[in-house]
């Protein structure tokens, strides 16, 4: 019996640096010349870049990964690249090919290597694509993640702030999981909590995805590090306002109990900093919602804004698929904030 | 006053280690918590603000913050909300006793006599009518929980009353005995320290 990993140190999304510095570090890069046929760069603060290679085909580029937020190597494989492939659904795109991005101790049993690709590889071929590659680090600490390769036609593109005022807003996973994984890592989970945060992780979005092709999405973004209000404040994008219906939101329910225990996430508070000036919460909004509002997802679900007459269908064919789906607010017309957090059933 | 040592801590630990001062006080006092970021300053405060303790906080330096955490008499009653007001002290039930054993023999001496004293330790830990939650082996502990320790049947008694046996990996691997593990769990540094920093009590024989 080899020692276990030393693995898992609060990795996934809540890993990511926080908006405020990367957007201080890229407006300084230099930007060269625009290039016409790049659809979606990283202006937009969008997922992945989108550039078109032929009238009715665009290349879908992305990149994630992160360190470890679950303690077994096969399924935190299966979590990073979940999340990673997450990026091309984002877009409305289909997934082709990925490459492994590693880092890895080399002095630890390379069985556990093993396990973390294995679970990645499985995802790649769930989601129809081919892994074709990848480079390896040897460095101090676990992270693992993929560059995936997807096609779309240029029509078809989610921008990720394309919503119309009176869009219904769709949410496609529960909220939650930053919260129930870190309660987790000091020991106070529910194991039925923690399963339950890893079958959202490990769920693609690709089914989500295929339903919402049948209807006219407007904007679709998913939800990540940057929290519910932090997706949804580049989703509106400073043009729109729009309305949370906080007591609609499906969240994982033993994530209140652990917010109410304070269980909560550096990187939640940095989204709290970040995105707060944008929202208005109702005074009958508990303290453990709006935490659970500002928790940084890993391989969270799609947030979809669509015309108000199709979002019940869509919910309906997404809870068909045993998936978790709700309409979680509307677009209105741009006001003093970008955000009202409201209870629909007061 | 209670001083908590929360740096190099990641969230949540500042607020969880904060939490077991507040909950060691037992009434009102002051929980004084240093940390390293001004996030965790500000999750402290979330809590602050929830729980209607008082608090300030003073920085030391970009990566040093002094907490100080004020529980009233009214506040405490809310901040320790779980515990019955009769007993602000946590119960014996309640807490958490980890027992560490770092040798195969019981105090300095005759070996002999320290193998044969951690035997009957170990046998007298099931006897007791509040189990520790965790037992662990270190270095020459590591040998009690292998094939052929006396204290097996013993060890294998406690697991099953739900006693978590966890035995350091490392030290299986340096007396190479990783195969003959025969009861409870493989366990590292990390979980260990773990383990020993949030218990109520840590008994070392």
């Amino acid at each position: 019996m080899e020692e276990k990993i030393v693995f898992c140190k609060g990795g996934g999304c809540t890993a990511k640096l926080g908006p405020g510095v990367l957007s201080r570090v890229l407006s300084m890069l230099p930007k060269g010349n625009p290039d016409p046929k790049l659809l979606i760069g990283f202006d937009s603060a969008d997922d992945a870049a989108v550039y078109q290679v032929a009238d009715d085909v665009a290349v879908i580029q992305t990149l994630d990964f992160f360190p470890p937020m679950v303690d077994d190597p096969y399924t935190f494989g299966q979590i990073a690249a979940t999340n990673s492939l997450s990026d091309i659904y984002a877009m409305g795109g289909e997934v082709k090919t990925a490459m492994n991005i590693v880092c890895f101790p080399q002095s630890w049993d390379l069985n556990i290597l093993g396990a973390i690709m294995q679970g990645g590889a499985e995802k790649v071929i769930e989601a129809g694509g081919v892994l074709v590659g990848g480079h390896s680090i040897n460095d101090v600490d676990v992270k693992y993640g993929l560059s995936v390769m997807g096609l779309a036609h240029p029509s078809k593109i989610y921008a990720n702030n394309g919503g119309h005022v009176g869009d219904k807003l769709v949410l496609t996973k529960k909220l939650g999981i930053g919260i129930v994984c870190t309660a987790h890592r000091v020991g106070e989970a529910s194991k039925e909590a923690m399963d339950e945060a890893i079958k959202s992780m490990t769920t693609l979005n690709k089914y989500a995805a295929e339903a919402c092709a049948k209807y006219d999405v407007h904007a679709c973004t998913d939800v990540t590090g940057f929290s519910f209000l932090g997706h949804l404040h580049e989703m509106v994008d400073g043009k729109l306002s729009c309305k949370v219906y906080a007591d609609q939101i499906p969240i994982i329910p033993e994530a209140v109990d652990y917010a109410d225990e304070f269980l909560l996430t550096a990187a939640g508070q940095r989204n709290r900093n970040n995105t707060i000036q944008h929202v208005k919460f109702d005074e009958d909004i508990s303290f453990a919602m709006q935490e659970i509002l500002f928790d940084p997802q890993t391989s969270g679900g799609l947030l979809v804004a669509l015309p108000a007459d199709q979002a019940e269908q869509l919910v309906a064919d997404i809870k068909a698929l045993g998936l978790p789906g709700a309409i979680v607010g509307e677009m209105i017309e741009p006001a003093d904030k970008e955000i009202y957090v409201t209870n629909l059933n007061k | 006053m209670i001083k908590v040592n929360a740096m190099g801590d990641a969230c949540p630990l500042p607020v969880v280690k904060a939490k077991n001062a507040i909950k060691e006080l037992g009434g009102a006092g002051v929980v004084e918590v240093k940390v390293d970021n001004e996030i965790a300053v500000q999750n402290l405060a979330k809590m602050a603000k929830q729980k209607g303790y008082g608090m300030k906080s003073h920085k030391i330096s970009a990566t040093e913050y002094d907490v100080t955490l004020e529980i009233g008499e009214g506040a405490a009653a809310t901040g320790v909300a779980d515990i019955p007001e009769e007993c602000a002290i946590i119960p014996t039930a309640q807490k958490k006793i980890v027992v560490a054993i770092n040798s195969n023999r019981m105090g300095h001496g005759h070996d002999e006599l320290g193998a044969v004293l951690m035997k009957g330790f170990i046998f007298a830990l099931t006897q007791q009518d509040v189990l520790p939650t965790t037992v662990l082996f270190y270095n020459g502990g590591a040998n009690l929980t292998i094939e052929g320790s006396a204290s097996l049947e013993d060890l294998k008694n406690l697991e099953a009353q739900g006693v978590e046996i966890m035995t350091c990996g490392t030290c299986l691997n340096y007396y190479n005995v990783s195969d003959k593990l025969a009861v409870g769990e493989v366990t590292n540094m990390y979980a260990i320290v773990e383990k020993l920093t949030q218990a109520d009590l840590v008994v070392m024989p």
